[in-house]
């Protein structure tokens, strides 16, 4: 297991640092030009999520090595409000900010595996897995 | 960060060439509707060649500049959408129905003249 590497999200630029920095692990881990856009776009989106809803939090990246597979685990935490309805988030064109509602399920859809926990008032993770094709 | 805006004949011509923030992407907005405004332009293309990625808020402003466009009288064409992007949107469920694309700029302007029937 690599060391792990993450940025902060305080400001609306570091939702660009975010997806650049995740855009740059995933090519050096072999992945190819579609999983690197996938990956750019869903760090985009969780990196959003967090300056919108909490303010601040961090987005971190880890590579991961199982079983012959390789894979990147990008994790989005955040001490924010959190979410009251997890399934409501999950269904596309929900939206509380007038964006598309396209966020939290098309990250999902971006991902291999995908993993959302919120606690009101304490904040939350959502952590999801690319492997390398 | 200001995207520039080209003014060739009656069309406006866009190649976005840098990684766009959200508040570039707003300002992008502003600046082509006053464009459009001041130089009473018929149609405008988009060219997206060198975007690596297109997020749901990107998309968006997208969108929502093209309406714009569209109620003050000028036709929006996106072109060079890149493989990686276009499969990255449909996983978003952003499908950009409706709007008007092309393959490269040249192709924008041909569609352009058949739409606006120049």
């Amino acid at each position: 297991m690599e060391p792990q590497s993450f940025v902060e999200i305080k400001e609306e630029w570091d939702i660009v640092g975010a997806r650049q920095m995740g855009r740059n692990i995933a090519k050096e881990a072999g992945f190819g030009t579609v999983d690197q856009a996938r990956i750019a776009t869903a760090i985009s989106e969780l990196a959003r999520n967090i300056y919108l809803y909490a303010g601040s939090g961090t987005i971190s990246y880890e590579i991961l090595e199982k079983m012959g597979r390789k894979g990147l685990i990008i994790t989005a935490t955040d001490s924010g409000p959190g979410i009251p309805d997890l399934s409501l988030v999950m269904e596309d064109g929900y939206t509380t900010s007038g964006g598309l509602g396209a966020g939290l399920p098309g990250v999902k859809r971006l991902s291999d595996e995908f993993d959302l926990r919120s606690e009101e008032g304490k904040g939350t993770t959502v952590q999801c897995i690319k492997w390398v094709r | 960060m200001r995207i520039p805006i080209l003014k060739l004949n009656n069309y406006l011509l866009i190649s976005i060439q840098t990684e766009i923030d959200d508040n570039t992407a707003i300002q992008f907005q502003e600046d082509l509707l006053n464009k459009i405004h001041q130089n009473g332009s018929s149609g405008v293309v988009i060219d997206l060649t060198s975007v690596e990625i297109i997020d749901s808020f990107i998309a968006k402003v997208l969108g929502d500049v093209i309406s714009m466009s569209d109620l003050m009288g000028a036709k929006v064409v996106l072109t060079g959408i890149q493989p990686a992007v276009a499969l990255t949107l449909i996983d978003l469920g952003i499908h950009l129905q409706d709007v008007p694309t092309a393959m490269d700029l040249e192709q924008g302007l041909v569609k352009l003249y058949q739409e606006l029937g120049e």
